[in-house]
């Protein structure tokens, strides 16, 4: 791919001046400038677990308050604020994130590449998002977080004059714009760096619901992106938007929020449908079962979810017409959504199942998942909702679908590519101990929400009254949040021990399928010694196992990686061992652009001053980006380079 | 890992629905539950709810027992080779594509048709109008000239079209046992039909997030017998009662009508009271017949002299964000207020 050859060798900045490039590969400074794809992937990680702690205090918080009636722990604004950055948090800070970790050290790995197709981009997305989160976060100390709910409702939203919501707007831009920045990147990556040989029915299911998300990304932020803006615009410029009274609409919110909101249900569950789809033929020794449709119902969840979005608007008084159309197309999207558990579970039939954490995780993901979509289609039933929406019955779908499918998923996931990201294998001991103690607090916390919201219990109110006969299930459900928090810290545990553990002494200790499994663990800068030729779905299981295929492969030229390629073809530049691999070098601009955002927006809100600094490192950062040398070395001074060797 | 432990997941699993069910049976001392309906329009959701619960309990048997059933009989035993590589099925497929799409057609056609029976405007309906405040509910009869707060009668077996706006942000009117949700916005009218079978005090509480004092924003249903609703709207469209002259509570209605407080308040300037020359604010409840009321702000406060007492001391301390403020009133005042408030029957 040409951005590949553009780029240089790993350690060499051969033009030096203000636009040298970074070159160091250890210490900190080398995370603060990397463009590799592993590394961006394992910030991202890092960065949303950090969050999810944050977020699941916040939950503990909320918990506490609403243990007993006429609880005091916090005070009804602090309660507010809470609820808002619990949902802001697990969403844009947790979940979207936690994916990208995956999407971003998995895909050039999974497809044969060496890198994302705009390594450079890669670095600027992960910058932005950690910028938005810091951004919104620090609305804590700067007089008050989001307090208008997640969904920010207009006229609420719009107004209280102090910051809170301003801090809403202007994070969940910042985050829209790593989203999209990073999915364009992903989407160029899957579409133009594939493998030879690996046309895209040979693509990873995980890989192709990567693809899914990035098209629900590119085409549902811009929506978001609107209505924030005119959200905005109120709030500060004195627009009308959503004002009923000056001949705006606030419904008109609801519909950009939806339409947004609900493909975005999508983007945060499909991505652990992936993993679950990777993880239990590895387990069951079996390919998955009907691959094709398991794809194409992917897919067809993906554009459906486009029309779905009037299901969270039953109750806005759409008119009977509207509320018709948009049950039955809620209904017919539980379809494609039931054909892929059929065929997990058919994947599972006749296999050789083997219990280990990832796949307790997958499994976990799929039996709480069942009652996710299961209360979904009550909802579909319109007059049934009437009595749902917004009581706690929906929060409890919603935690089965995104906490009991997406955060068991992304638990699976991670139990499963830890020895391929460190090194070294989680104890899958502990990791049962994990896998337990979290379905079981799990489902005390989240299963009796179902009852309280059919008993009357409206969501985001931070008090209730003893006569209102909900006690007992809330003192219930909070002792089940903290076994949750008792099984995260047994999950932290097991990761900190595993660290100080002994490395892994082979790169597959899964008996895995997908190619990434056939680079060393953790795998090189360069990943491939060879791009590896494509011929099977499951091509490294076939390696492995079908007869007559092993060792027949011919090296790949380095960066390689177009479809028109064919095997035999490529003899000329393969040098082996990583030599002569050009990788992208380090840059210090990412960041430096990233950083010109939330400088950006602290102006917006405080000081026309800082709004012309920000822009001014905003141009600074991408000159300099334009400017850099792509430390490209001359064809006559090139010399095979041993990654690593200058350290 | 054995098939004990997948047993245990399986009695747990059932242990969790039949708790649900159990307590989906259980209907005593839970005021806003929707499945004690007690009106027709709760019965039709209610009647399309059951069965649409019972196919989901089938489905999640079913789906979740093949799943444990597939765990237990394809466990990996020690010595086993690699399983037969299967790829796919397309009968199977199909199968399982076109079972749940007639399931959910056939579930699609009652909703739809309920859907459109409970957007049907009944004949001979009363006609109320509720608008939505922050964190209270104005309660206008337009045919009794009445309007009220908070509180709805409505008379037993006959259906209340109720026509909702909001004054300010959104809000969802929601009586549990009556009928489903509906929300309020500003610059628009949606409706609803509440009808009550027996008489009786039906709560429920605004259901879309409005800021502050949301969990506060409350609302009581008392459905009364024809008779006695007619009663009390004939009471309720006399104006206010005037009280004796030198007693505490002619001191409270000088102090309505004519105190100052603190930063030039007046109580006046948001509240009315029919026949009281100049009370006729609108940002707040109209007080009119207040001690008729078993509530005040939002339904959120028995309308006893100690919770009188403790708001008029200090609203905010209570109900957080609420727009009236601490009008610095002296006990004496306060006393003197109480007394006018109670005397408003």
């Amino acid at each position: 791919m040409a951005t590949v050859a553009r780029e240089g060798p790993v350690e060499r900045s051969p033009r030096g001046g203000i636009f040298a490039r970074p070159s160091g590969t250890t210490g900190w400074w080398s995370w603060v400038t990397t463009v590799d794809h592993k590394r961006i992937g394992i910030l991202y990680g890092a960065t949303a677990f950090v969050f999810f702690l944050v977020g699941g205090l916040e939950a503990l918080l909320i918990r506490l308050q609403l243990a007993r009636p006429g609880g005091h722990v916090v005070t009804a604004d602090e309660y507010n604020q809470i609820f808002t950055m619990h949902g802001l948090t697990m969403i844009f800070l947790v979940v979207m994130p936690l994916s990208a970790a995956f999407f971003n050290y998995l895909v050039p790995l999974m497809i044969g590449a060496r890198d994302v197709a705009f390594p450079r981009l890669n670095a600027f997305s992960y910058w932005a998002f950690l910028f938005g989160g810091m951004f919104t976060y620090s609305s804590f100390v700067l007089g008050g977080a989001p307090n208008g709910g997640w969904f920010g409702y207009a006229p609420l939203s719009t107004e209280y004059p102090a910051h809170n919501m301003d801090f809403y707007a202007l994070g969940l831009l910042m985050l829209g714009i790593a989203s999209t920045v990073s999915a364009v990147n992903l989407f160029v990556t899957i579409i133009n760096l594939r493998a030879p040989g690996m046309s895209m029915f040979r693509m990873p299911v995980f890989v192709w619901m990567t693809l899914v998300v990035q098209f629900l990304l590119v085409f549902a932020l811009p929506i978001l992106t609107i209505g924030l803006v005119e959200l905005f615009f109120d709030r500060r410029f004195g627009t009308h938007f959503f004002q009923a009274g000056a001949g705006g609409d606030p419904v008109l919110w609801q519909h950009f929020f939806w339409l947004f909101g609900h493909p975005e249900v999508y983007i945060l569950i499909l991505p652990a449908m992936g993993i679950v789809s990777e993880v239990l033929p590895v387990f069951a020794r079996k390919p998955l079962f009907g691959y094709p449709v398991v794809v194409m119902s992917g897919i067809a969840i993906g554009i459906m979810g486009f029309g779905v979005w009037a299901h969270h608007m039953f109750a806005v008084g759409l008119g009977p017409w509207a509320n018709s159309a948009f049950a039955i197309s809620t209904m017919l999207i539980a379809v494609p959504t039931g054909v892929k558990i059929f065929n997990w579970i058919a994947t599972l039939w006749g296999g050789q199942i083997s219990f280990k954490a990832p796949f307790l995780f997958a499994v976990g993901f799929i039996a709480m998942f069942i009652i996710g979509g299961l209360s979904g289609v009550t909802h579909a039933v319109v007059p049934a909702d009437y009595q749902q929406t917004d009581t706690y019955y929906i929060v409890a779908h919603f935690h089965y679908v995104l906490f009991g499918g997406s955060i068991f998923g992304l638990f699976a996931g991670i139990y499963y590519w830890f020895p391929k990201i460190a090194g070294r294998m989680l104890s899958d001991a502990l990791g049962k101990v994990h896998f337990w103690l979290m379905i079981i607090g799990f489902n005390l916390t989240f299963g009796p929400f179902h009852i309280l919201g059919l008993q009357g219990m409206p969501r985001r109110i931070y008090t209730y009254p003893a006569y209102a006969g909900w006690s007992f299930w809330n003192m219930v459900s909070t002792v089940g949040s903290f076994l949750i928090a008792a099984s995260i810290a047994i999950f932290i545990f097991n990761v900190v021990r595993t660290m100080r553990g002994a490395r892994l002494g082979q790169a597959d200790p899964w008996d895995a399928r997908t190619l990434e499994w056939t680079t060393t663990s953790p795998p090189p800068a360069h990943n491939f010694e060879e791009i590896p030729v494509v011929h099977y779905v499951d091509e490294f299981w076939h390696r492995k196992y079908a007869e007559g295929e092993d060792g027949r492969l011919a090296p790949v030229v380095a960066g390689g990686g177009h479809d028109d390629l064919v095997p035999g073809d490529e003899q000329a530049g393969g040098h082996g061992s990583g030599h002569g691999i050009h990788m992208p070098s380090p840059s210090y601009f990412p960041l430096v652009s990233a950083l010109g955002l939330p400088i950006l927006s602290y102006g917006i809100l405080y000081s026309p001053i800082l709004v012309i600094d920000g822009v001014l490192l905003l141009l600074a950062g991408l000159f300099g980006w334009a400017l850099e040398p792509s430390a490209e070395p001359e064809p006559a001074t090139e010399e095979p380079i041993e990654p690593g060797a200058e350290g | 890992m054995t098939g004990r432990t997948k047993r245990c997941i399986g009695m747990v699993t059932v242990a969790v629905v039949l708790l649900l069910l159990l307590s989906a049976c259980s209907r005593t001392q839970i005021p806003q539950d929707t499945f004690n309906a007690a009106g027709p329009e709760a019965r039709k959701i209610n009647s399309l709810f059951w069965p649409v619960f019972w196919i989901a309990v089938g489905v999640f048997f079913l789906v979740e027992g093949l799943l444990v059933f597939a765990m237990v009989r394809f466990r990996r035993r020690p010595g086993a080779g690699i399983p037969t590589q299967v790829h796919g099925n397309k009968r199977l497929e199909i199968t399982w594509t076109i079972i749940p799409l007639v399931l959910l057609l056939g579930v699609a056609v009652p909703t739809v048709r309920t859907i459109f029976s409970l957007s049907h405007k009944p004949a001979g309906a009363l006609e109320i109008t509720v608008t939505g405040h922050q964190w209270w509910w104005q309660v206008e009869y337009p045919s009794l000239t009445v309007t009220t707060a908070n509180e709805i009668h409505i008379p037993v077996g006959r259906p209340v079209y109720v026509t909702v706006t909001s004054a300010d942000v959104i809000h969802s009117f929601w009586i549990p046992r009556l009928a489903g949700k509906q929300d309020l916005e500003p610059g628009r009218k949606n409706h609803l039909i509440i009808d009550a079978s027996e008489a009786g005090t039906y709560l429920g509480q605004c259901a879309e997030y409005c800021g502050f004092s949301h969990a506060n924003m409350r609302l009581r249903v008392m459905a009364q017998s024809p008779t006695d609703f007619q009663a009390w709207a004939a009471a309720q469209a006399q104006p206010a009662a005037t009280p004796a002259s030198g007693s505490m509570a002619a001191a409270g209605m000088d102090l309505f009508q004519n105190g100052r407080f603190a930063g030039g308040q007046q109580c006046t300037g948001c509240h009315t009271i029919n026949g009281v020359e100049g009370a006729s604010g609108i940002l707040g409840p109209n007080l009119t017949h207040f001690a008729d009321r078993t509530t005040f702000a939002g339904a959120t406060f028995a309308n006893t002299p100690e919770d009188l007492d403790g708001w008029l001391h200090d609203p905010p301390s209570l109900k957080p964000g609420a727009d009236m403020p601490n009008l610095g009133l002296s006990q004496t005042q306060i006393d003197q207020l109480m007394a006018y408030l109670e005397s408003l029957k």
